[in-house]
């Protein structure tokens, strides 16, 4: 991955943000509620791409389960919701408990009562999960492919157990959040969709600096250290399981916010958002994007999902083709993501094709050497 | 005693269907290093085969051997998946690899792609596809080696995948005016119905086997010591286990990798669809079918230790008794006055979505202990 970044001036960064904001705060008048409502799921979607870039685009950890707590970070929010709109119903608890014969409000439901501890809830219980799972299996020095198979497998297993247990959390039906109150507001109201939307638009900007700040400093060269050679990193003397583990956690709490932002927006949460597919086309976003480039994640998240939708709505059929054709291409030819090749040597090789521009002397030597390098 | 064995058997059953479908996996995986998330889908391309073979077989000029579809369907199956096998090794897989992150990335694609496939188009002109497939890939490879190394052969191979197509579209539209099931395409789920012979159930020792579930052991068995005796006893197999263990030396030797990697490849894909076959004989077949299975498959893969076939063998069985184990809530009825809190606990877990998550559990633990599953390579590289 090339280290030269297009650097621009003062005055085009303050512009551009001066623009981002207003865009930012004009938004709900611009767009029908809709496509805002969509805009907002996509944009909280775009954190946990964030997330998902960290860990695989910084360390080279590929987990496939960013599902899980991506599920429980809706969950938790879903939970205080329901919980707190729950006063008319009989025994004070959620409505469908009544279907399963439930009297009594299972016990891990009671903190969710608290709206402190569910703010806290939403990212540091996906969070710990995360380090949880993580450490179980850095601790084996368990990497690569393993390590993919193992998230794919406990997203598996937290899809059936959710799945499975009608009687703790509804099943396979989910929780509902739209008809729920906040503050004495309907959460699927409009007025109500709009400050979520302005809550995930700053919450995506915060979560951007924060990943910026984790990936700057000595920290973040230990993560690209552990991607691109984690042995030389062991012997050197830092141990790379904490922070893996660190970082993997990170990622989860970063997750289980997005979760939680989605949750809200689409009005409900249910174990579909644990299922395979959709942990995978997570990895996809950062992929078109561009691993290893923050913003590509995010921008990756925001205009896959639209032209999905987009798709979707003009020929159901050809999404899937399509989202295939992107993994395959993506994967053989564009390995650095559409950032990533604009801001590597991409568009110079290109203009060189075309006779555009002076082709670099190079040692021929050095070229062929490195492709033999590569090979293996 | 009866209780044991039937649990027993049931353990074995479940174990050998995902022996079956871990098998292929196992072996491009552990010689390989490739991770193919698109080895559920080829298993689906494997169990739609038997369904296209059924109908075919209820054509008049076939129906005298209708009852022995199901074993023709077997070799069928293999040689459909291990074309689309070889198909991926030849266009995608090559080129990646050494990044197994990246394979199982564009695999993931191909499978959305294959179910998608088999969705949106009838199943007809996919059999039609797959037919030109084989003979576009395999048509050159007959030619006298005089026409191989003439400078002219890429005309040749043009003008073969040209009559290649031609028999596709025409095998296709043979079929697709013959049977008029095939010649629509559908989302649906298909079923497969036994032939006679395989319905009802067999008596040992005094219980009853259904006798599917035995057809699938056989097919199992027989895969097995197929497998093993080819990797073994024959000189590709040989040659396969060589660049397993060293790949630059085995180039030296002489040993074309290029040929093994699509050998192995094409073997292990080909074995997927005969899991397809057995698949199909237990349930509705449809695009997500191999969906299903893929997960347990790579448990099975990484808990027997990778490139090992032994410890594949054990590993599925092992999972396969354990799932029955905690899934039918065996052990309660084998020690019926158990305490209270070790009952409520092994009926919390008595369904087979709550056996999946024990057995994950158990799984992870396992690993704690044994970091490279139960046989582990052995060797002197620290990484990799």
């Amino acid at each position: 991955m090339s280290l030269t970044k297009i650097k621009f001036d003062k005055k085009i960064v303050l512009s551009f943000w001066i623009i981002l904001i207003a865009l930012i705060i004009a938004a709900p008048t611009l767009l029908p509620v809709f496509r805002l409502n969509l805009l907002g799921r996509y944009l909280s979607l775009s954190i946990v791409a964030l997330g998902v870039d960290l860990i695989w685009g910084y360390t080279g950890l590929l987990s496939l389960g960013q599902g899980i707590f991506f599920a429980l970070g809706g969950y938790c929010a879903a939970m205080y919701l329901q919980i707190t709109s729950s006063s008319e119903f009989p025994n004070n608890i959620p409505e469908f408990f009544a279907l399963y014969g439930v009297e009594k409000l299972p016990f891990f439901w009671e903190p969710f009562r608290s709206p402190v501890f569910t703010f806290f809830a939403i990212w540091i219980i996906p969070a710990l999960v995360a380090g949880l799972i993580g450490f179980l299996v850095f601790r084996n020095r368990i990497k690569g492919v393993y390590f993919s198979i193992l998230t794919q497998a406990s997203l598996l297993v937290f899809f059936n157990f959710f799945n499975g247990q009608q009687k703790l959390i509804n099943g396979t039906n989910g929780l509902k959040t739209d008809v729920t109150q906040l503050f004495g507001q309907m959460v699927g109201s409009e007025s109500m969709q709009r400050i979520f939307f302005w809550i995930t638009a700053i919450l995506v900007i915060a979560a951007w600096f924060f990943a910026k700040w984790v990936v700057k400093g000595r920290f973040g060269n230990i993560l690209i250290g552990i991607r691109d050679d984690e042995p030389r990193v062991r012997f050197t003397g830092y141990n790379p399981v904490i922070f893996k583990t660190i970082i993997f956690s990170i990622a989860g709490g970063l997750a289980g916010i997005s979760g939680a932002l989605y949750t809200v927006q689409s009005g409900i949460v249910s174990p579909q958002f644990m299922t395979v597919p959709f942990s995978i086309e997570m990895v996809i976003w950062v992929a078109v994007g561009g691993r290893g480039t923050l913003l590509g994640a995010i921008l990756g998240a925001v205009f896959i999902n639209y032209a999905k939708s987009l798709v979707s709505e003009a020929l159901p059929a050809s999404w899937m083709f399509i989202q295939g054709g992107l993994f395959i291409l993506v994967v053989t030819a564009l390995p650095e993501g559409v950032l990533g090749w604009i801001q590597g040597d991409g568009p110079r090789n290109l203009l060189q094709r075309f006779g555009l521009k002076r082709k670099i002397e190079t040692y021929p030597s050095l070229e062929v050497n490195n492709k033999e390098g590569n090979h293996e | 005693m009866e209780l044991l064995l039937d649990s027993l058997f049931n353990g074995v059953a479940i174990g050998s269907v995902l022996l079956v479908a871990a098998l292929g996996l196992a072996i491009v995986f552990g010689l390989m290093g490739v991770i193919n998330l698109a080895h559920g889908e080829l298993m689906m391309l494997g169990a739609y085969t038997t369904y296209v073979t059924q109908l075919i077989f209820k054509l008049p000029i076939l129906k005298p051997f209708y009852n022995s579809y199901i074993i023709v369907s077997i070799f069928l199956a293999f040689i459909v998946s291990g074309v689309v096998g070889i198909l991926l090794e030849k266009t995608i897989i090559r080129k990646l690899y050494g990044s197994p992150l990246e394979t199982l990335l564009a695999t993931w694609g191909v499978s959305l792609i294959l179910q998608q496939f088999v969705r949106s188009v009838p199943l007809a002109y996919g059999t039609g596809l797959v037919i030109s497939l084989l003979i576009g890939l395999f048509l050159p490879t007959t030619f006298p080696s005089k026409i191989k190394e003439s400078i002219n052969f890429k005309y040749f191979k043009f003008s073969s995948w040209i009559f290649a197509a031609l028999t596709g579209v025409l095998t296709g539209s043979v079929i697709s005016s013959s049977v008029s099931k095939l010649s629509r395409a559908s989302a649906r789920n298909v079923d497969v119905t036994a032939p006679s012979w395989m319905r009802g159930q067999v008596e040992i020792i005094g219980t009853a086997f259904p006798k599917t579930r035995l057809m699938i052991i056989v097919i199992t068995l027989i895969s097995v010591i197929a497998i093993t005796l080819f990797l073994n006893q024959s000189a590709w197999g040989m040659r396969i286990r060589a660049v397993t263990q060293n790949r630059q030396m085995s180039d030296c030797l002489g040993i074309s990798t290029e040929k093994v990697d699509i050998i192995t490849f094409g073997i292990g894909s080909g074995l997927a669809g005969v899991a397809g076959v057995a698949v199909s004989l237990l349930g509705s077949v449809g695009p997500n079918v191999g969906g299903n299975y893929i997960v347990g498959c790579f448990m099975v893969v990484v808990l027997g230790g990778v490139g090992n076939l032994l410890g594949t063998v054990l590993a599925s069985f092992g999972i396969g008794i354990m799932t029955d184990l905690i899934g039918a809530g065996r052990l309660l009825s084998i020690w019926p006055d158990m305490p209270l809190p070790l009952s409520n606990t092994i009926n919390f877990f008595a369904t087979t979505s709550m056996a999946r998550v024990m057995i994950f559990a158990l799984i992870v633990i396992f690993l704690q202990f044994k970091p490279t599953g139960l046989f582990p390579q052995k060797g002197r590289m620290v990484e990799n």
